[in-house]
Formats: C-alpha cells, structure tokens, sequence
C-alpha cells in the first residue's frame, strides 16, 4: 500500500473532489492538463531555472549543533526559511504560475493566512506579469501587516475577508466564490494541500523539492539518503508534505506532524484537528475537520495565521489514520517559547507556525545517533511584532 | 407519483421559491411554506444552512448566519416539517451543502426526508459521479429525487450524461456566478439558454441564480420550464417579514 495519492484522486479514503457544478469546468481543465504539463521537459527545465536562480535552492541542510547538544540528538534544519520570500511557499506558487500560462490564464486569485502564500503569489505574479488578487480573512491582516504591506508593494490586490471567523477558511471560501464567479481566465494558486484533487497532489508535487534535497544532502552528510525523523508543522500540510514526500513508502523514517493546540485542546480556541475533527467534507476534500455534531465548520484559533486552519490534507489524514505519522499538538505558549530558544541559540528567528515543530524536543526524546530532520518552513519577520508584544520584549 | 414530477406534468413556467430555513426567526419554517402555498408559488426549496455556503453570495451567507446562530439545525427542521403534509401538497426539496447531511448520515437523511414529505434534494457539492456510485439508492429507497445542476461551461457531453440520469428536473445555473446577481440577463446568457433549449432533453429545466423580479421571471420562462428565486425573496421577508409574502409572489407572477 502506498501513502501517496491512487488514481481516483485519493489518499486511502480521504481527498476526492467534492464540488459544486460551477467549479467543474476549473477542476477538470487542472486535472486533464496538470501532470501532462508538470512533466514536460520544457516546464521542468524554467520550474528548475527559478528555484535555483530565483529563489535560491537548494536551501541548506544545516547541521544545528547547539539544538543537537541541547536536545542530545542529531538535529538538522531545512533552511526553507532562507529561500526568496521567507518561506517554502514560493515552491509552489512557482510552479503553479508556469502552469497558469501554459493554461493561458491572464488573472491569478489567491487565500492567504498568515501571508506568506499570499507574498509567495503576489511575487510569481509580478515575475510573470500576471494580475493577482489575494483573499485573506481581516483578522490575519491585522496581525501579519508587514506581509499585507509586501504584498500591496508586490502589485497584488488584498481583498479583506470578513465572513465566519475572518481568517484562512473564510478567505478560502472566498477564493473559490471568486473562481466560480470568473470561470475562463482565472486560476486560483492553492496555497496548500487542501482543496479539490488535485490541488493536493499538484501541491504536494510542486513542494516535493524539499525532501529530494533532504535526500542527497543528507547523502553527503551522513552518508545514507535517509533521517531516522522527519518534523514539519502542519496546519493545511504543504510544508509537511513536502517534507515527507520523497519518504512516505519508507518505513524507516518515522514522521513527526506538528499541529496548533492554540490555547490547549479542550479550551474552545484551538486547531489540533486530528484530535478534535471528523471525517467530513470542506473546501472540496474529504477529510478530517473540526465541526460540531451538525456538520457545521467551526472556526480554529491558533496565535500563528497559518496554522489556523479547521482542517487537514487528505494526505495527512492518511497519515495520521494510519499511524504512519505521528500527530503532536503544541500549543500557543509552547510555539512562542520554541521561537524564542531557536532565536536565542542559533541564532535564527522562525515563522511563528514553525516554531510549533521545535517546540517538541521539550517533551520528545530522541537518541543520541537519531538523525532528526526538522523542516525549518518561514522566517519569524512577520512575526516580530507579536513576538515582542507576547514577550514585553 | 413524486410531487415533482406531478407538477412538472401539470403546469408550465413553474416558480420555485428557495428560502433559508430558520431564517428569520427559528421557527418561521411552517409559516413561510403556508404562505407561499397560499400564493400560489409551484415548489419550494429549503435551504439547509451550512457555515461555509461555497456557490452562495452574500444575502444567502447572510440569512444562514442568522438561520445557525438563531439555532437551527437539520435534527429541528425534520421536528419543523412533521406534519406539513397535514397542511399543503407543494412539492418540497431540500437544497442543502453535502457536510451537514453526510455527518446526519445519509442513509437516516432520506428516510427522515421520507417520513415529513420532502421529495427531492439539491446537494450542490455533491458530485454526480459520487451520488450515483455511493448514495443512489438510498434516495431511491425513499422515492427522493436527486437535482443535479448544469453551467454554462458544462459540456454537451456532460449535459446529455446528467439528463440521462435525472429526473424530475435540470436546475440550470443562469450564469457563471454564485447566487444573488441581480443583472438583467445580456446576450450571452440567452445564447446559452437557448443552446440547452435547442438539446430537446427528455427531463424538464428550471432556470436559478439571478432571477430576482418579473422581467428576469418572464424572460426565463421563454427557454426553461421555470425559475427558482431565492436571495431576491430572502431580502423581500428580511426587509418586509414574512407577513408580506403574498405581495412578493405577486409582482412576479402577475
């Protein structure tokens, strides 16, 4: 059994295309087109061209010797936060923007949390001289100004969201009112592994460079392709899936998924979906959701945008129904106090969302020969603000 | 016979009203359906509301809002509907998003839809594909008739396949839009409806989404054999109450 996606558009049961009518026509067009273009050699030779000269990959493998004597294991950090932009997320609007105009589409829409896809879309947009509105909910454009602001610079149109709770499932319920609405030349960037197939696959293809590099750095390094650990935070999954891509059929790496407890499981105001969601249907996939006894969505709390999401991908649904991952939830103190260690002792500020992954070396033990590789997603400059406000620094 | 099917067979330029159920008050449910019946209205829709209505615009958003936070959910509309068949024979159809009823189960959802009277369902994200290999005979069980929708980007392939598996009738998205518009219909939207007129297919169409007062009414009537309003009604009752149905149903119909 395989932990990768089957031909109906699925992760054992979860994913599929639960969708309106009136998306279809955009659906299908990305499902017959998607891997006959993605695998052309003209597509892959530009795809490879950018993320080496645009966005500066590969992006360090770097050995953490102060974590690794700290935490007695051996902690590598996937510099994703290193790569243009701040964050994995310009993977894949790269390759979703030349797939774009291989499709002939002129407008790009886009649903942004925390921003960082939403700055990852407005910059592919201005590179290829393609018109880009981003949705992103209120409440995330009050909290991540400074990526509001790059994207404003960037050319992007931000459109404030304020139905539901005003963040990302509000600004992606929006996107896809705006698709239906421009069915033609539009294309809508799927920032991650959510959505109809085959956003899932098509993303997690798109962000899959990261554990292709993770193979032949560790190669060189420790001289076998593979970790004995696998750490990414999850909150939609596009950083995680990335990560484990290259890995889900190997056994003897064990994955770490890292969600948002925000102010802890059973308070009211969290995102740890696995522990408190269903299996149900949002955004166009089925998977596991939080949602009351009604099948209503309830609306996730997280301190970090990105993770503020009430649902998984169809691949980490899998994965974690499967118990081929394991699920850990971190909650807002904890994330906070992860960032401010890896601050403190290497010497990098992390994207609040990343810092959920570091935060369980407090609690997890490792061994002293275990091969952790943890993946390192976005850079904390967004964050500052919250940071300093949170530690009255 | 299904009461869809029985009024598709006996009248023309059907007008179909869809409403939110719990809106605007929790237990307007009953009432709404009496009045509309009392106008003379041909089929009705209740909305199920549901937290993230993907094809709805910003007045359905809206009423589903109020409809959840006044309480309502799919458990009290079927305690609502409990003997509504006591009181009207209008056809009724549930048109709902597809997360509320699969967490109902849909096995328990149709029977509940066959004990009150309900005799169809439209669950727009719930792909034809889907409901014919995991969910048709439930709805066969239960003599309901499933609704399936076509667009005008909807190919005449794909046409021609869902009028070979519907019954009752097509409902034909206007335009490329989610609900609410309230444009005059242009050139473009006529060229389509009388491309699907000119398919001659075997099941009966009724036109939705933009129609919103009598000339749009009229105008679909041409090429369809109905219409269904639905944001332009919500507005009226929420504007109006419920007390000024009559009056509404009237400045479409005559």
């Amino acid at each position: 059994m395989s932990y990768n996606i089957n031909s109906k558009g699925y992760y054992g049961s979860f994913g599929g295309a639960y969708i309106p009518e009136m998306l279809l026509h955009n659906i299908e067009e990305l499902n017959d087109n998607y891997l006959k273009i993605i695998n052309d050699q003209s597509f892959l030779k530009e795809f490879n061209e950018l993320l080496k000269d645009y966005v500066g990959r590969p992006s360090p493998l770097y050995f953490s010797k102060n974590l690794s004597r700290k935490y007695s294991a051996k902690i590598y950090l996937k510099r994703e936060d290193l790569n243009h932009t701040g964050s994995h997320k310009i993977n894949n609007t790269i390759g979703q923007i030349l797939l774009a105009k291989r499709l002939k589409k002129s407008r790009i829409i886009a649903e942004t949390g925390a921003g960082q896809h939403g700055v990852a879309t407005a910059t592919v947009c201005a590179l290829m001289g393609l018109k880009c509105i981003v949705y992103m909910g209120a409440t995330d454009i009050k909290r991540q100004s400074p990526n509001v602001a790059r994207m404003k610079m960037l050319g992007a149109e931000v459109i404030s969201v304020t139905s539901g709770s005003s963040t990302l499932k509000d600004a992606t319920n929006e996107a896809m009112r705006d698709w239906i609405n421009n069915p033609i030349d539009t294309h809508y960037i799927v920032g991650s592994v959510v959505g109809p197939h085959p956003f899932p696959d098509m993303v997690a293809r798109f962000q899959s460079v990261i554990s292709k590099e993770i193979k032949e750095q560790l190669m060189q390094v420790e001289g076998r392709d593979y970790p004995d650990y696998l750490v990414a935070c999850v909150g939609g999954g596009s950083n995680a899936a990335g990560t484990f891509y290259d890995y889900l059929d190997d056994k003897r790496v064990k994955i770490i998924c890292v969600e948002a407890s925000g102010k802890g499981i059973n308070s009211g105001k969290s995102a740890a979906t696995t522990k408190l969601g269903k299996l149900g249907i949002i955004h166009g996939s089925k998977t596991l959701l939080m949602q009351t006894d009604d099948g209503q969505i309830t609306e996730p709390y997280s301190i970090s945008a990105g993770l503020d999401y009430p649902g998984i991908g169809p691949m980490h649904a899998n994965l974690f129904t499967s118990n081929r991952g394991q699920f850990i939830s971190i909650d807002d103190d904890g994330a906070m106090a992860a960032g401010l260690m890896l601050s403190q002792t290497e010497g990098i500020i992390p994207a609040i969302e990343t810092a959920h992954a570091f935060a369980i070396f407090e609690n997890k033990k490792f061994k002293p020969k275990d091969v952790v590789v943890v993946n390192l997603s976005g850079r904390g400059d967004k964050d500052l603000e919250n940071y300093t406000d949170y530690f009255k620094i | 016979m299904n009461r869809i099917k029985k009024k598709l067979k006996q009248s023309e330029d059907i007008l179909s009203i869809y409403f939110t159920v719990g809106f605007p008050c929790l237990n307007d449910t009953v009432q709404i359906i009496k009045k509309l019946d009392a106008s003379k209205v041909d089929m009705i829709e209740l909305g199920l509301p549901f937290s993230d209505p993907l094809a709805d615009g910003q007045t359905i958003q809206n009423s589903s809002k109020i409809a959840l936070a006044n309480g309502m959910s799919t458990q009290l509309l079927f305690e609502q509907l409990i003997d509504i068949r006591n009181h009207t024979d209008i056809p009724l159809i549930i048109m709902g998003y597809f997360n509320p009823i699969f967490q109902y189960g849909i096995d328990l959802f149709c029977k509940k839809c066959k004990e009150v009277g309900i005799d169809g369902l439209i669950i727009p994200d719930l792909p034809p594909e889907i409901y014919i290999s995991d969910y048709k005979f439930f709805f066969q069980q239960n003599n309901l008739i499933n609704i399936f929708l076509i667009t005008p980007q909807t190919s005449e392939d794909r046409i021609r396949y869902i009028d070979s598996i519907s019954d009752g009738f097509i409902y034909m998205v206007s335009s490329s839009s989610i609900t609410g518009g309230e444009n005059n219909f242009n050139k473009k939207n006529i060229d389509y409806f009388k491309r699907i007129k000119n398919l001659k297919l075997k099941t009966p169409k009724i036109i939705g989404f933009g129609i919103s007062n009598r000339e749009t009414f009229l105008t679909v009537n041409k090429y369809a054999n109905g219409s269904i309003i639905g944001s332009a009604f919500i507005k009226h009752i929420q504007k109006n109450g419920i007390s000024s149905i009559r009056s509404f149903v009237k400045g479409i119909t005559s």
